[in-house]
């Protein structure tokens, strides 16, 4: 499985370079037009990504969802695990760095092939960070007014997280 | 809606700090979050500006033209606000393609460039059109047939058979991708719009 991530860069790469020299384009000046306006974008999507950092960062810091979710270990308790998984399922959404990190902890803590450990892997790799998609995705065109983009990016979100509950206990629950 | 919920996560950040005396912490956020930020940006740029380069050159060939045509009949589905064979399919095409690779951070500059297209097509260009949403939801539910960094994590935190989790994942992206797009669809047809 992991090959083909291996060879599908360079090929698309290859394909992209062969393409345009059987088009008879000027793919240098093309080149360098497109990282230009790389260069553009990168700027164009600066503020919202600051300003998006900056209000996750202080939410995860204070500690407020470790604790206000904490009502749910006696629930989670009840199925053999523990509340190490809540602030995972809150902070999906929200800071794909910091489940990243917490996957690492729950992986030192239980093992990687543990059952908390599977299914930590599995919600973070239920659905991608919707705050930090909207704020790169929206904030690179100057939208602003994103309508119901976040309620339908976490209601997807959610789907995701229950999904691996219910998937995890199927495949390798006890 | 986001001006709110970012409003939000300050105040309850720095309230809650208040009251349970972690204000130090938040302290060093105020601080040096932006070097959090700026750390990301320094991981996005060299992507845009190397992929954007490459698409160009995709672009001006015509490949990325050819894959609208290609995607049409499928994605057509998804976006019926687009019209047949523009780029932006092509685009989203690609972006949906390289994240299935697990390839997510060179999906990223295919989705920008994307949103860009859309954005051609946008009559209000404050406001999100549902094309972009549909997408947007496609991109937030992660469809990702091969998570290459949870299982490289796994393999460096000593697992057994790092690759064990790749259906339940595979499974649950599914099911977040379903969710999303039918609670879309769901909206869009309330607002009456394509």
């Amino acid at each position: 499985m992991g090959k083909i991530s291996l060879f599908a860069l360079p090929l698309i790469v290859l394909f992209i370079i062969i393409y345009g020299f059987k088009k008879k384009i000027n793919i240098y000046d093309a080149f360098l037009d497109g990282a230009k306006e790389g260069a553009i974008t990168t700027f164009k999507i600066l503020p919202n990504l600051f300003a998006m950092v900056f209000a996750v960062n202080i939410l995860v810091r204070s500690g407020f969802i470790n604790d206000a979710f904490d009502f749910l270990s006696t629930f989670l308790n009840r199925f053999n695990l523990t509340s190490d998984i809540i602030p995972m399922c809150f902070l999906r959404s929200i800071s794909g760095n910091s489940t990243l990190v917490l996957m690492i902890e729950i992986f030192n803590k239980y093992g990687p092939d543990s059952f908390m450990g599977l299914l930590a892997s599995t919600i973070q790799g239920s659905s991608d960070t919707t705050f930090y998609v909207i704020a790169l995705y929206f904030g690179s065109i100057g939208i602003t007014k994103s309508r119901y983009a976040l309620p339908a990016g976490l209601f997807a979100d959610f789907c995701g997280i229950i999904a691996s509950f219910i998937l995890v206990s199927i495949f390798f629950g006890s | 809606m986001v001006n709110i919920i970012w409003g939000l996560f300050i105040l309850i950040g720095i309230i809650y700090a208040f009251l349970n005396g972690n204000i130090s912490d938040i302290n060093f956020e105020i601080l040096e979050s932006g070097k959090s930020a700026l750390n990301l940006l320094l991981d996005i740029m060299p992507l845009l500006v190397i992929w954007m380069g490459l698409m160009q050159i995709a672009e001006k060939s015509g490949l990325i033209n050819k894959i609208a045509h290609l995607m049409t009949p499928i994605l057509s589905k998804l976006f019926p606000s687009i019209p047949k064979d523009h780029e932006a399919l092509g685009y989203i095409a690609s972006n949906i393609a390289i994240n299935m690779a697990g390839l997510g951070s060179a999906a990223t500059p295919f989705g920008l460039k994307a949103m860009e297209k859309l954005q051609e097509l946008n009559n209000n260009k404050k406001s999100a059109t549902s094309a972009m949403i549909t997408f947007l939801v496609l991109n937030t539910s992660g469809v990702t047939i091969i998570p290459t960094t949870i299982i490289s994590l796994r393999l460096a935190s000593g697992s057994i058979n790092p690759t064990m989790v790749i259906p339940t994942c595979i499974l649950a992206t599914t099911c977040s991708t379903i969710g999303g797009l039918t609670i879309d669809y769901l909206i869009r047809r309330k607002h009456g719009e394509n």
